[in-house]
């Protein structure tokens, strides 16, 4: 039993490396610290930046280069994938978040009213990732976001 | 929820709701805002796993054509070498002699014809013209074109190795990269940065064509404007200025194409111009810009005192003389090496090496040619030679511009969506007096409306995975027996990771298999990968019943550097080849390769194409026969 459980966290650990590798441009087995969470993320995990920032203390070098080597983000990683952590958002909770900001329940949210929300509660969105979601999301002729659509849409294009 | 206005949006100022209330919103939020950065991170995965897969393909074919055409030099009795190093056919193009008046009385512009006519000198109104007719999609006629090459090439000859500029009387210097023939980039930089002129100098760092569909056009501008202000446009030469080059990425095809029985002429004569470009710019004595990068060795004193247009046999030949004869290591000192290698050797430098992070400078194993040079190699040149920056281009960048070594090199690319639409910007350096340089990006758009980030990597990733495909087809026969090797009881099905090792044994490509997988094979219920499935969607155009499989994937995988050899064997361009000759290259061809065959295939397969009957084959069409066509694709077409 032991060689399978190996087995299995030897192909994790080739997966970490593969996600690493996409974002390591001069192939030299370090990526800029920026890049983290989107190494992260495409390991199918979901974590709030508040979790990253946690995961960044853990793999960043007692004196922060910009840079994260694989050698300390592989154990940690690894780890993560083994925990489980950071579940993924099932699409129904998505779903209830989005209606928890819609007031009247008509179905969709305004483009001011989305803004306000995502731009200044949570983990607030910058002016740019608000601009990319909206130009998405937003139906320019209503200026509001119809929701269930915009989710099915990005749901399917990720199949 | 009482207390909140019914009215949109603004009036939700006062955020002193009932506390739960806010928690369910921020709550809310975050959940939002985390799988907005999940899917946000996933399309720039999607989006740098796609450019990885073509930039892979892209050098793995390059490095693929080196052992096509060292077999074509060591092992072809039909194409001696020596038949490779001088120009081919109509010699008298070569000639010094020749003037604009002999191909004004050789060559008749009819009066159908209502292109631009250029008048020698030329002047800004000609230039004007040629753009207004390239923007129309017109051809300018060949007798124009051969006579604007003459004279480039007389200019050219004037011009020293390496050209000096200075920024006087505040002139900001304009650097433009690699355009590929993407003749919208150019007229796109024109539009934002005015023409070329006195006030508004050039220069234009190499790979000026291949693969794009407007060298020809791209080319005569660059040249028309050379011509008009000799002083104020300069152009250094890129590896792809090289005939070998252009048989294999597109630029030979396009000119035979648009110019037919001119073409001949024009290619020969172009061989001979991209001779005699100059290899590198200085500006002010601190600016060194060239199209690849430097190596340890690199001499800039050398570099300029050499015959460059010697040098003018396709630098892809010299990689292969010079990878024959001598280790780089063993290289120093300089005296110890004949001079001819080390002239090579300098010039393959200057236009294939490529700058990395690590010190030193080793062998560039993607390109097969020139070297990696670090940030040391860097230091020590600008030491040498008092230099304050590098300006290279030879490298895709998806923001068109890249800074490395700490600022003292600058990648500059000038074609945008290089690999696809919307795979990457393109971008300019504005260089002022003071040396210091400004970056403008661009993007030039097929579609009236911007694509949004969502459409454009959806478009990039397609595309490559599908290059991705048609590459697996060709090598479908060594995939299956490495599949194979894993599957001992012959299930059809092995692990994912034993299919990802066995992927990467084969192709060669350093992609993230386990990502890409779900796009590649289909799975099984219980996790395996149902390895033959990665061929389902996919065939070779051609017919294949009585052909033995395993020719045809080669035919299919060797097509474009057969298409090189068959060139060279093709003195005169006519596009035929004899029977014989084609059953001879082949058959050397395919023991080189190790290919076993019977003979009654080849014929079979030759006698299935179209050919004059007078014992000559039209390669291109034969050729044209052995591409993938994905199954899907067919299927929505018909």
């Amino acid at each position: 039993m032991a060689s399978r459980k190996d087995g299995a966290v030897a192909e994790i650990e080739k997966k970490i490396i593969e996600a690493f590798e996409v974002f390591d441009h001069e192939c030299n087995k370090t990526v800029d610290v920026r890049e983290i969470g989107s190494i992260v993320r495409s390991l199918g995990c979901f974590p709030t930046e508040a979790e990253l920032h946690e995961l960044l203390a853990k793999v960043e070098e007692e004196e922060p280069t910009g840079y994260i080597n694989l050698e300390k983000f592989l154990p940690v990683m690894t780890k993560v994938l083994l925990d489980r952590s950071y579940q993924p958002i099932p699409e129904d909770v998505l779903l209830h978040a989005f209606e928890a900001l819609d007031e009247n329940k008509c179905g969709y949210i305004t483009k001011e009213e989305l803004i306000k929300y995502l731009t200044e509660e949570g983990e607030p969105f910058t002016e740019e990732e608000m601009e990319d979601m909206l130009s998405t999301a937003l139906d320019p002729e209503t200026n509001t976001v119809r929701y269930r659509d915009y989710i099915s849409m990005m749901i399917v294009d990720e199949t | 929820m009482g207390q909140v206005s019914n009215n949109i949006g603004l009036s939700r100022s006062s955020s002193l709701g009932s506390v739960s209330e806010d928690r369910n919103t921020i709550r809310a939020a975050i959940l939002i805002q985390n799988w907005y950065r999940f899917t946000k991170a996933r399309l720039e995965t999607r989006r740098r796993y796609s450019l990885s897969i073509f930039q892979s393909i892209e050098y793995a074919d390059e490095q693929d054509q080196l052992q096509v055409l060292s077999t074509s030099l060591f092992f072809f009795p039909l194409v001696p070498v020596s038949h490779i190093l001088t120009s081919p056919g109509v010699s008298q193009v070569v000639d010094e002699g020749l003037s604009l008046t002999e191909f004004e009385n050789k060559i008749d512009v009819p009066d159908s014809y209502y292109g631009p006519r250029l008048s020698f000198p030329l002047t800004v109104e000609d230039a004007n013209a040629l753009l207004h007719a390239f923007r129309n999609e017109q051809l300018l006629h060949a007798r124009y074109v051969l006579q604007l090459l003459c004279e480039t090439r007389r200019v050219l000859k004037e011009m020293p190795n390496i050209t000096h500029l200075s920024t006087s009387y505040s002139k900001e210097i304009t650097v433009c990269g690699d355009l590929h023939g993407n003749l919208d980039d150019l007229l796109l930089i024109f539009y934002k940065n005015g023409l070329p002129s006195e006030q508004n100098p050039y220069v234009f760092n190499g790979d000026f064509v291949d693969r794009g569909k407007n060298s020809m056009e791209i080319l005569i501008i660059l040249f028309a404007f050379l011509l008009i202000y000799p002083n104020d446009l300069h152009l250094n030469r890129g590896n792809h200025e090289d005939y070998i080059m252009n048989l294999r990425y597109g630029f030979t095809k396009e000119v035979s194409k648009k110019y037919k029985d001119h073409g001949k002429l024009i290619l020969c004569l172009l061989r001979d111009v991209f001779s005699w470009l100059p290899l590198a710019t200085i500006i002010d004595s601190k600016v060194l810009i060239l199209h690849g990068g430097i190596s340890d060795t690199t001499d800039l004193d050398f570099l300029n005192a050499l015959e460059r247009s010697k040098a003018g046999l396709s630098v892809l030949l010299m990689q292969l003389s010079v990878k024959c004869r001598i280790n780089r290591s063993k290289l120093l000192p300089r005296e110890s090496v004949a001079n001819e290698t080390f002239c090579y050797l300098q010039i393959l430098d200057i236009l294939w090496s490529d700058p990395r992070s690590q010190n030193g400078c080793t062998p560039n194993k993607s390109r097969g040619g020139g070297c990696y040079f670090g940030p040391d190699v860097t230091a020590k040149l600008f030491e040498r030679y008092n230099l304050k920056m590098l300006i290279r281009s030879h490298e895709f960048k998806p923001e068109g511009y890249e800074i490395s070594h700490d600022g003292k090199v600058i990648t500059i690319f000038s074609a945008s969506n290089y690999y696809e639409e919307g795979s990457n910007r393109g971008a300019y350096i504005k260089l002022n007096p003071e040396l210091i340089p400004r970056f403008v990006q661009y993007q030039v758009s097929k579609y009236t409306r911007r694509q949004n980030l969502q459409e454009r990597v959806g478009t990039i990733e397609s595309s490559a995975l599908k290059s991705l495909r048609e590459k697996i087809y060709a090598h479908r026969s060594e995939l299956t027996s490495a599949f194979a090797q894993y599957d001992l009881n012959s299930t059809g099905r092995i692990s994912v990771s034993d299919w990802a090792a066995a992927m990467e044994s084969v192709l060669q490509l350093e992609l993230p298999w386990r990502m890409l997988r779900a796009q590649l094979v289909q799975m099984t219920p219980n996790g395996e990968a149902d390895y033959m499935s990665c061929f389902y969607d996919l065939k070779i155009g051609q017919p294949t019943k009585e052909v033995q499989p395993a020719l045809v994937e080669t035919l299919c995988r060797y097509r474009r550097d057969l298409e090189i050899i068959f060139n060279i064997i093709d003195k005169d361009h006519s596009g035929l080849i004899s029977l014989e000759e084609f059953g001879q290259t082949w058959k050397l061809f395919a023991s080189h390769l190790g290919i076993d065959m019977y003979d009654e295939s080849l014929d079979k397969l030759v006698l299935s194409i179209d050919y004059n009957k007078d014992g000559h084959i039209d390669f291109n069409e034969f050729l044209e026969a052995f591409h993938v066509v994905h199954r899907l694709e067919k299927k929505a077409n018909s």
